[in-house]
């Protein structure tokens, strides 16, 4: 049971959630958007956070699309991962979503809550960050496109009052070559110790971790030190350590050498597999 | 827009019948179904979306009434254990001995008739995915996915 009370709005049109987010500011309340919720519940029962009100974005159009327009893949912030899990839009993603949390969990956490949440592993953004995805974000007055791989740093840096909307994925980056792999300690349905993604582009092998550091990232600095002889593409283990953003997790669920051990072999399976060799 | 201030009165569609409840836009779905309809099949198990016994299903898809609130049921179709009657899925249960201390069993039929209403012709790879949502303190697993196989091979 949640301890204390708030407001529940429900706005049909970006406008209206807009407009109800400043006429809450104005009156010194707090809001907070609000899609699965899944997040939001748990914390709040536990008093870890509080708010005034909850904008639930699910009843806006245009975060609920999920399809193709154009040449592009449209992925409505509101849409759930067993809606991604289960349709063969994008395969990898869909691979990514089936791997998190739980089947019933998956029927009520959507895609956008799990971007957007305080949950360090968020498995759904790796394919999203390896295929170039953009933002279709809310910011207060309007819309704007943003790529992924410019506002996710550690989290969506998403300013006070914005919200996403949708992401959108080129059609090219569907049909790509890919691999997703997570390894948990025991359990199917566990946080990762690791979980790699990779797809293959132009001949280069692009890596995304969860797991393995605080926070989710693509492995930028490796697409740049990879080495393609008669079509075998060479990456060295030790160079990803190298550049790995900040220090192996270590946790519960495994030391740091455990999950670099992991990694390794998680790694030489996933490369393998896209005609790659881990030295 | 829909907006609900503080306590007041909404209409749930929940086992095919209309219900005004006094509803918090704070109270979580489980919250309502158990202490203001008085439906306590759901069971209020860790509250935290991790054992599943308070599984119901909305428009058809089992959900963790945990994790959803009251007022996000509006609009939507809720059904719980007590909307079940005489359901294949039911009969398997007793007919395969899927039954041990009873408390999981509400979420777990749940679960597996929402299974059987989506996917009536599921593989074994989509049961053990649906399953893997419900624990069974008792770890009757095996009579559970015998039960449901039995409905899903007729």
């Amino acid at each position: 049971m949640i301890g204390f009370d708030f407001d529940y709005y429900k706005p049909n049109s970006i406008e209206e959630a807009q407009k109800a987010y400043k006429d809450l500011k104005s009156q010194g309340k707090v809001a907070i958007y609000y899609s699965g919720g899944t997040e939001i519940i748990s914390k709040a029962r536990v008093n870890q956070i509080h708010f005034d009100a909850i904008i639930d974005i699910k009843g806006i159009p245009e975060c609920s699309i999920y399809g193709f327009k154009e040449d592009k893949l449209i992925i409505g912030a509101a849409t759930t991962l067993t809606q991604i899990s289960d349709s063969a839009f994008f395969p990898l993603l869909s691979q990514s979503c089936r791997n998190t949390a739980d089947h019933t969990a998956r029927d009520k956490i959507t895609i956008g809550g799990n971007i957007c949440g305080k949950i360090i592993y968020k498995e759904p953004l790796l394919p999203l960050l390896l295929s170039d995805g953009e933002a279709v974000i809310s910011d207060g007055e309007g819309v704007k496109s943003v790529p992924l791989t410019q506002i996710f740093d550690k989290e969506l840096q998403l300013e006070e009052g914005e919200f996403l909307i949708q992401i959108t994925i080129n059609k090219e980056y569907i049909f790509l070559p890919y691999i997703n792999i997570k390894k948990t300690k025991q359990g199917k349905v566990d946080y990762p110790l690791v979980t790699v993604a990779s797809i293959k582009k132009d001949n280069k092998i692009r890596i995304a971790f969860s797991g393995l550091c605080s926070y989710p990232f693509r492995l930028y600095e490796i697409e740049d030190n990879q080495n393609n002889i008669n079509n075998e593409i060479k990456i060295e283990f030790n160079n990803i350590m190298d550049f790995l953003p900040s220090p192996i997790m270590e946790d519960i669920l495994g030391t740091a050498e455990y999950r670099k051990f992991v990694t390794r072999n998680t790694l030489d399976e996933a490369l393998e597999k896209l005609g790659g060799v881990l030295c | 827009m829909l907006e609900i201030k503080g306590k007041s009165i909404i209409d749930i569609n929940i086992n095919g019948t209309i219900k005004s409840v006094m509803v918090r836009p704070a109270d979580t779905l489980l919250h309502v179904i158990r202490n203001q309809l008085g439906l306590t099949g759901a069971k209020n198990g860790c509250e935290n979306g991790d054992c599943d016994g308070c599984t119901v299903l909305v428009d058809d898809w089992p959900v963790k009434s945990c994790l959803m609130l009251a007022v996000e049921a509006i609009g939507h179709k809720i059904v719980t254990i007590e909307g079940l009657k005489n359901e294949p899925i039911q009969n398997a249960f007793v007919e395969k001995f899927a039954i041990q201390c009873g408390y999981c069993t509400p979420g777990m039929i749940m679960n597996c008739h929402g299974l059987i209403k989506n996917f009536p012709n599921a593989t074994g790879k989509i049961i053990e995915e649906w399953l893997e949502s419900n624990l069974c303190r008792c770890t009757g697993y095996h009579e559970i996915r015998e039960a449901i196989k039995s409905v899903i091979n007729r």
